[in-house]
């Protein structure tokens, strides 16, 4: 996660930034509703097209990109903001003397656009000379006009601020009213709405919304000085407004009291929640460092997937494109040649763009590509990576696998994070039952304090929930919990993973990769895991 | 080009400010040029240059507000988002903890301008990725950057008289070089205001040496070490701190420098040899002469002598609580000796030496304990010279404890963090105690 944005985001508890400074220009809310004509759109595309090839492009791709956010943000009793944004303009990428060119430009006219096609093909050429290998395209057929739209019921842009506002306030009154001192709910709303169009010949406009209503109680204690704060358990989602329906089926109480949801979100319980545990976490006795089985609730193991499978993963770190600054992985080419026992045979983690609900989910990439599911780990073992077009060709593969992204119209298109989820497991298996067979364990729910090496070797993961496991059976909460990991040793340590019925996803809005950074949303399923053996430190410190 | 003179952007933001006719009106024209160049794998993999200037403007009606953005600067436009801003703040529920605009403010100009760094080129950009590839394809290294430059203006006015306009520029270089085998990696990082001070060919001559000197680290048992920090390994931490420096957070009990009834304002927190202060007009490190709301910036003492002396305060939380409302500091310095990195070496028994520090974050806010790792260049040191490279550890260290467990000061040095908000001022420091909790295979 983008710690910038991350920052941005929770600006509440953290002096001033309360404006989520996302490009684009400020817009009133029922300009959020309004689409771009395609019509329009596939005649500015085929203008930027010709341009290119005219000057000398073998490839070119145009987006055409209008880029809409809501933000509402409360605390307590007050409405901080709300904010509508909306970004527009075209990005055009070519292929000239085997490399790339890029430009972009917010001039909707077919003058600018040809300018900035010619523009992109002039850099491409002026880079060509440092090139040492041209670009090797991994082949795509033209679909045509197609379109697409993620399958929303009520779309939260349509939704009146009023709604949304008492919504979040209601939230925040119970946080308090249930124990919290402070609580602040947000939502963020987003509908990226992009058409792409190559010279392969495909033409696709597609729609794509989602949601995110993080909410965080702080409970004080005035006499000691101490505090403490539970987040929201709610998770971001490629889904409408119906995410905040709170369908009773969607609600699930797990063996350790805590209250997690499903396909659906209930913000006023789990504010209530959040502002009594936050109280409870006050008084709740401090962990004793050691060795320890953990029962990883999806809540939480989304974040340690993300960190310790998604990133290593993505081949343009393990070829070393982002050597400089997110790093590289250390599971190179060779471990994947040889089937590196990355987890025990419990582990078997996909990568899937098409998944319904979650944030990565489109029907083509930025680069055309139509998205599909596959494998990463098998087994146990590395059998696949992450690729775009102009990396299949090092793994031997025939066609992309549909990972290409840019956050912006003005933003170049590489390579982010497909949806990256482990698998149930296939014997039927309860959290409940898999209590039961934890002698001495820890219990953990929502995601907490986060950080990895530049490699993915060492990590190390807080949460929102922790409970002792004495003997099978939950003895209460516990506080000051901090897990570290080597990757693969944790990952063999996987013990066991609960069957689909207990398979729920969760994600993150601001996944930051690149020089300039970029954000992604993208989701990471599981059901509740079991590894054994993990090393806890204890997090309380004095100041004196 | 996007960069207005000051009488362009003063017509502008005189226009917007006319066309209002809610209760009072602000505006802001900022605009930029700015160029980069990236690199991986001895390669050039992008490079762009992008052009962008934007009219801001908030309008009120009593405590409801409405904000809106354009980027055209024409008479129908500039009035279309003034009344687009006043349609939005009729919609906006009222905000009980709204702030008129504030009063006409005294600017003092500051040095932020530099015609060199404005005038960066392309050529100039690839020269530079030159300049790192080269050396590094002849040595079987790999070179991985990236290279930013920007040339930007800020004008602010509003309805209450006041004006703003000033220039500034910025450079920003990072380079990480590896062995092939990739068993050994380094880095280097140059912030600068004025690129003539900028030379590419020398700097990466650090990267390529601790890249070289890293190969085959030993690992050393996790615990408590004596640490020679390098100025950027401690600039995450500190600008991590300042976000506890927020009084309101302060007061409400939810920050490491809450007290009964109160803050800690005023006590010494820190050894007294930690002297940390703001100051926009440094000329080291300058900064615009006003925070984002347009309050005029002063020198401020933000630690003096290990004591504190300043909590950032909101207007809001300002008025509040009955005390002044400051600009927010845009640059930090913190006051250092006059020993290099390599003198704080020689005076060591036993240590370890850390370059850079990376991906920290917030375990407890209660304490500010955080936790990362050291990254490109982590060397063992006895009897004062540097005896070979170690494995990388994570930490788990609060910067407040840090800072109480100071040994030597260095120079300090201009620095920008990964992910710090500040421009700052850090000497290298040598440090008793600090915390190192799991060792990293990470190369």
């Amino acid at each position: 996660m983008d710690r910038r944005d991350f920052l941005k985001m929770t600006g509440v508890g953290l002096g001033g930034l309360l404006l989520p400074t996302f490009a684009g220009r400020v817009i009133a809310a029922e300009e959020l509703l309004s689409t771009l004509d395609v019509a329009t759109k596939k005649k500015l595309a085929d203008v930027a097209l010709q341009a290119a090839k005219a000057a000398g492009a073998k490839y070119c791709d145009v987006r055409i990109g209008r880029y809409l956010r809501q933000f509402v943000i409360t605390r307590e009793d007050k409405v901080q903001n709300v904010v509508n944004t909306e970004s527009t303009g075209v990005g055009i990428r070519v292929i000239a003397n085997g490399t790339w060119g890029f430009a972009a430009t917010s001039d909707m006219s077919n003058d600018a656009v040809a300018k900035a096609a010619r523009q992109a093909v002039a850099i491409a050429k002026a880079n060509s000379k440092v090139q040492i290998k041209p670009v090797e395209l991994a082949p795509v057929k033209g679909v045509g006009e197609v379109s697409w739209k993620t399958p929303i019921v009520k779309n939260a842009m349509a939704v009146p601020i009023k709604e949304k506002v008492d919504l979040l306030l209601a939230a925040n009154a119970a946080a308090v009213k249930a124990g919290a001192n402070f609580a602040n709910a947000m939502m963020f709303a987003v509908n990226e709405q992009k058409y792409f169009a190559s010279t392969d010949g495909s033409y696709i406009d597609q729609d794509v919304h989602r949601i995110w209503t993080p909410m965080s109680a702080t409970a004080i204690d005035k006499e000691s000085g101490k505090f403490r704060s539970r987040d929201g358990l709610s998770t971001p989602c490629g889904m409408g407004y119906e995410y905040l329906d709170g369908k009773p089926q969607d609600r699930v109480e797990l063996p350790c009291g805590a209250v997690v949801y499903g396909n659906s979100y209930n913000l006023i319980e789990d504010a209530q929640l959040a502002g009594k545990q936050a109280r409870e976490k006050l008084t709740a006795p401090s962990v004793k460092p050691g060795k320890y089985d953990l029962v990883l609730d999806p809540s939480h193991m989304w974040l340690t997937i993300h960190e310790s499978v998604g990133h290593p993963t993505e081949l343009d770190r393990v070829l070393g494109y982002e050597a400089n600054f997110a790093g590289t992985s250390f599971a190179t080419l060779d471990k994947w040649k040889e089937h590196f026992q990355y987890g025990s045979d419990k582990v078997t983690i996909v990568a899937d763009k098409t998944q319904p609900g979650s944030l990565g989910a489109v029907a083509y990439d930025d680069e055309g590509v139509k998205t599909g599911k596959w494998d990463i780990i098998k087994d146990g073992k590395l059998v696949n990576y992450q690729v775009i077009r102009d990396q299949a060709h090092i793994l031997g593969l025939k066609a992309s696998q549909g990972c290409c992204y840019a956050d912006s119209w003005s933003s170049v298109q590489f390579q982010r994070m497909a949806n990256i989820s482990l698998q149930p497991g296939k014997d039927k298996l309860s959290p409940a039952e898999m209590v039961k067979g934890v002698e001495n364990g820890i219990y953990i729910v929502g995601a907490g304090s986060f950080s990895i090496d530049q490699q993915r070797y060492n990590a190390q993961f807080g949460g929102q929930l922790f409970y002792e496991i004495k003997d099978g059976k939950v003895t209460g909460p516990i506080e000051d919990v901090a897990y570290q990991i080597r990757t693969p040793e944790f990952w063999n340590s996987c013990a066991a993973v609960c069957d689909q019925s207990d398979y729920r996803v969760g994600g993150s809005f601001f996944d930051g990769k690149g020089q300039p950074s970029q954000v992604s949303a993208v989701s990471h399923g599981s059901a509740t895991a079991r590894f054994n053996g993990v090393n806890v430190i204890n997090t309380a410190r004095s100041l004196g | 080009m996007t960069i207005y003179s000051e009488q362009e952007a003063k017509a502008i933001l005189d226009k917007a400010i006319k066309a209002s006719k809610a209760d009072s009106c602000s505006a802001t024209l900022s605009g930029s040029n700015a160029g980069n160049i990236r690199y991986a794998l001895n390669g050039v993999s992008t490079s762009g240059v992008v052009s962008d200037c934007d009219l801001g403007v908030e309008v009120s009606f009593g405590k409801r507000t409405g904000t809106a953005t354009i980027n055209r600067f024409d008479d129908a436009s500039i009035t279309a988002v003034v009344r687009r801003a006043e349609e939005l703040a009729k919609l906006a529920p009222e905000n009980p903890e709204f702030m008129p605009d504030i009063d006409k403010q005294t600017y003092k100009a500051s040095n932020t301008f530099n015609e060199k760094t404005a005038g960066i080129t392309p050529e100039f950009r690839a020269k530079v990725a030159a300049a790192c590839i080269e050396p590094c394809r002849k040595d079987k290294l790999v070179a991985a950057g990236y290279f930013e430059d920007s040339a930007n203006f800020v004008a602010t006015a509003n309805s209450k008289g006041n004006f703003g306009y000033q220039k500034s520029c910025d450079m920003d270089f990072t380079c990480t070089v590896r062995t092939e085998d990739g068993k050994g990696s380094g880095w280097v990082a140059r912030n600068l205001a004025d690129v003539s001070a900028f030379d590419a060919k020398s700097d990466i001559q650090t990267a390529i040496d601790k890249a070289k000197g890293s190969v085959d680290a030993k690992a050393l048992e996790p615990g408590k070490y004596t640490v020679i920090m390098e100025p950027a390994a401690t600039a995450g931490l500190i600008s991590f701190m300042m976000f506890g420096f927020d009084a309101r957070s302060a007061d409400e009990g939810r920050s490491f420098l809450s007290k009964k009834g109160g803050n800690k304002l005023g006590e010494k927190l820190f050894d007294e040899r930690v002297t940390m202060y703001s100051d926009p007009w440094d000329a080291n490190t300058a900064v615009l002469p006003w925070d984002q709301e347009g309050l005029a910036r002063e020198r401020t003492s933000i630690i003096d002598k290990g004591k504190v002396e300043y909590l950032r305060y909101s207007r809001y939380w300002a008025q509040k609580q009955g005390k002044k409302s400051v600009g927010q500091p845009g640059n930090l310095i913190m006051v250092g000796g006059d020993k290099s990195t390599m003198d704080l070496v020689k005076t060591t028994k036993k240590g370890v030496l850390v370059t850079r520090t990376w991906y920290i974050r917030m375990v407890d806010p209660q304490t500010v304990l955080l936790t990362g790792l050291t990254r490109d260049g982590t060397f063992y040191i006895e009897d004062g010279q540097i005896k070979y490279p170690i494995k990388n550890f994570r930490f788990n260290e609060s910067p407040a404890i840090m800072l109480n467990n100071i040994e030597e000061m260095g120079k300090s040095v201009r620095v920008k963090g990964d992910e710090s908000p500040f421009i700052m001022m850090v000497p290298p420091m040598k440090i008793r105690d600090f915390t190192f909790t799991s060792l990293s295979d990470a190369v």
